[in-house]
């Protein structure tokens, strides 16, 4: 039956057919719904790990125990997970292992631009890439099978247009292979040096086996032009992912495309085969130009990013402007667009109406912190009018740099910086940071941003909020118990809607000459079980419009006529504005 | 061999996009076209301008809709709409609510929300619909519907059977809302 899928949704469909039986993966845009959309099938065991290392190790032990195993993380979070990732490119496998990496090229939703092509060839391990959601779903069932005839591993990669986008697919029953015996076997799955010195060159060995694989396999295939180029030469474009439609679309039938399914390794006869049918060749790839090194190290003469940017998504406009002139044979002119004169204010994403993190921002930006921010929403406490973070790095940054920022200061920091991180970054990277400050003793003052859930991504649970993927109760680590049982003798939980004691609990925590935690605890505002009051109103014959209201960036809050004014849309009645009013203007509204 | 008609879906992060672009994708694979319909996740759908492309035709390759390229718009917020305009063809055709919402730059007073903005667009030469789609769905029972409503009236201008579009809503709406939806369907349809 044909239906329209997301590409994750197509991904996490391919993983049923392919008979998985355990996912585990850690939440980041856009490869999140991967994991979400596995776990409806109650056939297959799902799980939120603290971060994307356990999981890969998790689905190691899986596939040990000799069933399909996945996890799921966005480009960097293959960073996190490269420690194992390497390593089991040496163990290879006992039942198959598939992992998924998301690029996000245009940074949607994330902080940086990488290109996780990198991993797969320095972990040596063979990375697929799908170009639609069909594709996602197909290449599932076969790196399963790739998998566990190479002994390898297997990366899926997406990237935001390829994971978001929904096409169409037709899907296929599950099957499910017989449970592989699990069977001690010292040489392959202990590397120590002596066993692994054996291993790498199994590895070198299976990259080239996959290589000549490579060459003749359905998912790398060339589509001969059929009609000629306009300026008469024979154009050969070299393309994979999303980049593949966008070719399609700009240059249809005229241009021959060699579409690569598999980006690690890559073919040598296949690439020099349709270079040698073609008098221009061209690759077109978002991001690094490792396709157009690779035709280059082949003696291949290959423009590329010649023309192309290294930087941000494509698009059909994009080719036809960086490639009209040497495909067409004349460039590109784009039509007039239509706008109107007036500037169009930007709309950035912004803190939520209500959102816990809004008091704790406005209190720390009021005493002048200096804030070492992390990874979540709380990262829009940078944003104006807060303007409170001064640093956000990866996860779990803000404990471990508040550590050597007070250290090497010289006694100028500790009494006014603090880190910032949220309940899930915190489990999943800033525990180790805290194990640094109890150990090595800087006076830092940390604050854990606890929402009870993890918030950016879309509302998954972690370790702290008690329930599993699944929405049942599970195992919940208490913070507070966590972060004295490493010794923190002053940890301390404040309510971030009341300004007076987040402001107290600030003061008092960075005076303090020793390490301290704060947990600044309010669900996220979005949480359905969250009951919320009657929206505020503005008394508009007490208001004196002061603006002092405007200080927090209450997007329900704006001023209409020199008076304060409340959107009751969005309005949740949390009662941060009220507290900051000096005439009392706020008024609830009757029932 | 018909050529790939191109729809954006523009809005505020939170407006309800995500069921507009489910009801037209549905339509339009039960209609026999290849459909592509691209979203946006995470950090923007924070309040942020969110767009969603739905792209439909006998084949259809690039998920994206590009400048000049939108056959329709349809906006959720008047600033959205003026926002998304040099996104549309020549002879596009704009659906848009009329509801302002003001994003941080004008709240936080650094900038101004432009006036009289459906008659600048007009003026660029844009077909424009501007419709108070709040008041429909409020009237259809729910300020929740106004996706349903801008549906409503882009099936004014689609070449589409009213029971193809039926047979969409009751496939994608829960059943519980969907008489109501059927009837801001009708609103924005009949305005």
């Amino acid at each position: 039956m044909k239906k329209l899928m997301l590409g994750n949704q197509a991904f996490a469909r391919g993983l049923y057919e392919a008979g998985c039986l355990f996912v585990s993966s850690y939440p980041g845009t856009p490869s999140t719904e991967v994991t979400e959309e596995a776990a409806k099938y109650d056939e297959i065991y799902c799980e939120w790990a603290p971060n994307e290392k356990v999981a890969m190790e998790a689905a190691f032990g899986a596939s040990l125990a000799g069933r399909r195993s996945f996890c799921g993380m966005k480009h960097v979070g293959l960073n996190v997970a490269a420690d194992p990732l390497y390593t089991m490119s040496y163990t290879g496998v006992n039942a198959g292992i598939v992992i998924c990496v998301a690029d996000d090229a245009g940074m949607h939703s994330s902080q940086n631009e990488q290109d996780s092509r990198h991993h797969a060839i320095a972990s040596k391990v063979p990375m697929l890439e799908p170009a639609d959601s069909e594709e996602a779903r197909t290449f599932a069932a076969l790196a399963y099978d790739l998998s566990e005839e190479y002994d390898t591993p297997i990366i899926i990669k997406m990237c935001t247009r390829v994971a978001h986008s929904q096409s169409v697919v037709e899907t296929a029953e599950r099957k499910v292979p017989d449970r592989k015996a699990y069977e001690k076997n010292i040489p392959k799955y202990v590397m120590m040096p002596g066993n692994a010195i054996r291993r790498h060159p199994f590895v070198e060995d299976r990259m080239k086996r996959m290589a000549q694989w490579a060459e003749n396999c359905e998912i790398n295939r060339v589509e001969k032009a059929t009609v000629t180029s306009p300026n008469g030469r024979k154009v050969g474009i070299i393309t994979s992912s999303t980049s593949y439609q966008y070719v399609k679309e700009v240059f249809g039938n005229s241009v021959s495309v060699l579409k690569l399914g598999m980006v690690n390794p890559l073919p040598e006869k296949l690439i020099k085969d349709f270079a040698k049918d073609n008098e221009v060749l061209i690759v077109v790839e978002e991001l690094d130009p490792i396709i157009e090194n690779h035709c280059k190290s082949l003696g291949l003469s290959v423009h590329g990013k010649d023309l192309l940017p290294m930087c941000g998504e494509f698009s059909q406009n994009l080719l036809r402007k960086c490639l009209g002139g040497l495909v067409w044979g004349r460039e590109h002119t784009a039509d007039q667009v239509l706008s109107v004169d007036d500037p169009i204010p930007g709309r950035p994403p912004v803190m939520c109406a209500g959102c816990p993190h809004r008091g704790l921002f406005y209190t720390l930006n009021k005493n002048k912190c200096t804030v070492l921010g992390d990874i979540g929403c709380y990262t829009l406490g940078a944003v104006a009018p807060l303007s409170a973070i001064d640093t956000t790095l990866c996860m779990g940054a803000s404990v471990s740099a508040i550590h050597g920022f007070n250290k090497a200061g010289e006694g100028e920091n500790e009494g006014k910086t603090v880190a910032v991180i949220g309940d899930s970054t915190f489990m999943h990277s800033g525990m180790t940071g805290l194990a640094n400050i109890a150990y090595n003793q800087s006076d830092s003052t940390v604050i854990i941003l606890d929402n009870s859930i993890t918030g950016m991504t879309g509302h998954q649970q972690n370790p702290t909020t008690g329930y599993n993927i699944k929405g049942d109760p599970a195992g919940k680590i208490d913070l507070e118990a966590l972060c004295k049982s490493m010794g923190f003798e002053r940890v301390r939980v404040v309510d971030p809607y009341d300004l007076k004691a987040t402001d107290a609990a600030i003061k008092e925590e960075l005076a303090a000459k020793e390490p301290s935690v704060i947990i600044s605890r309010r669900p996220c505002a979005l949480l359905k079980y969250v009951k919320h009051n009657k929206p505020v109103c503005v008394n508009t014959d007490k208001c004196i419009g002061c603006k002092s209201c405007m200080k927090i960036g209450c997007p329900a809050i704006s001023m209409k006529d020199g008076k304060a004014h409340i959107d009751e849309t969005l309005c949740v009645g949390c009662g941060v504005c009220e507290q900051l009013c000096p005439v009392g203007a706020f008024e609830h509204t009757e029932e | 061999m018909s050529e790939t008609k191109n729809v954006m879906i523009v809005g505020v992060g939170g407006q309800g996009s995500l069921l507009a672009s489910k009801l037209l994708g549905r339509l339009l694979l039960d209609a026999g076209y290849d459909v592509k319909v691209s979203e946006v996740h995470g950090m923007s759908q924070r309040g942020g301008s969110v767009v969603t492309y739905v792209r439909y035709g006998d084949k259809v390759y690039s998920p994206l809709v590009d400048e000049g390229e939108a056959d329709y718009i349809i906006s959720f917020e008047l600033l959205e709409a003026a926002r998304w305009l040099p996104y549309l063809k020549k002879d596009g055709q704009i659906v848009t609510n009329i509801q302002q919402i003001d994003p941080m730059p004008v709240i936080t007073g650094a900038m101004e929300y432009p006036t009289d903005l459906v008659e600048k667009m007009k003026q660029t030469g844009a077909k424009v619909d501007a419709i108070d789609c709040l008041s429909l769905a409020q009237q259809a029972g729910s300020a929740k519907a106004v996706n349903i409503v801008l549906m409503g009236r882009l099936s004014h201008y689609f070449d589409m059977p009213e029971e193809a579009w039926q047979k969409a809503m009751e496939a994608v709406v829960p059943a519980k809302f969907l008489e109501m939806n059927k009837k801001a369907f009708e609103l924005g349809k009949n305005v």
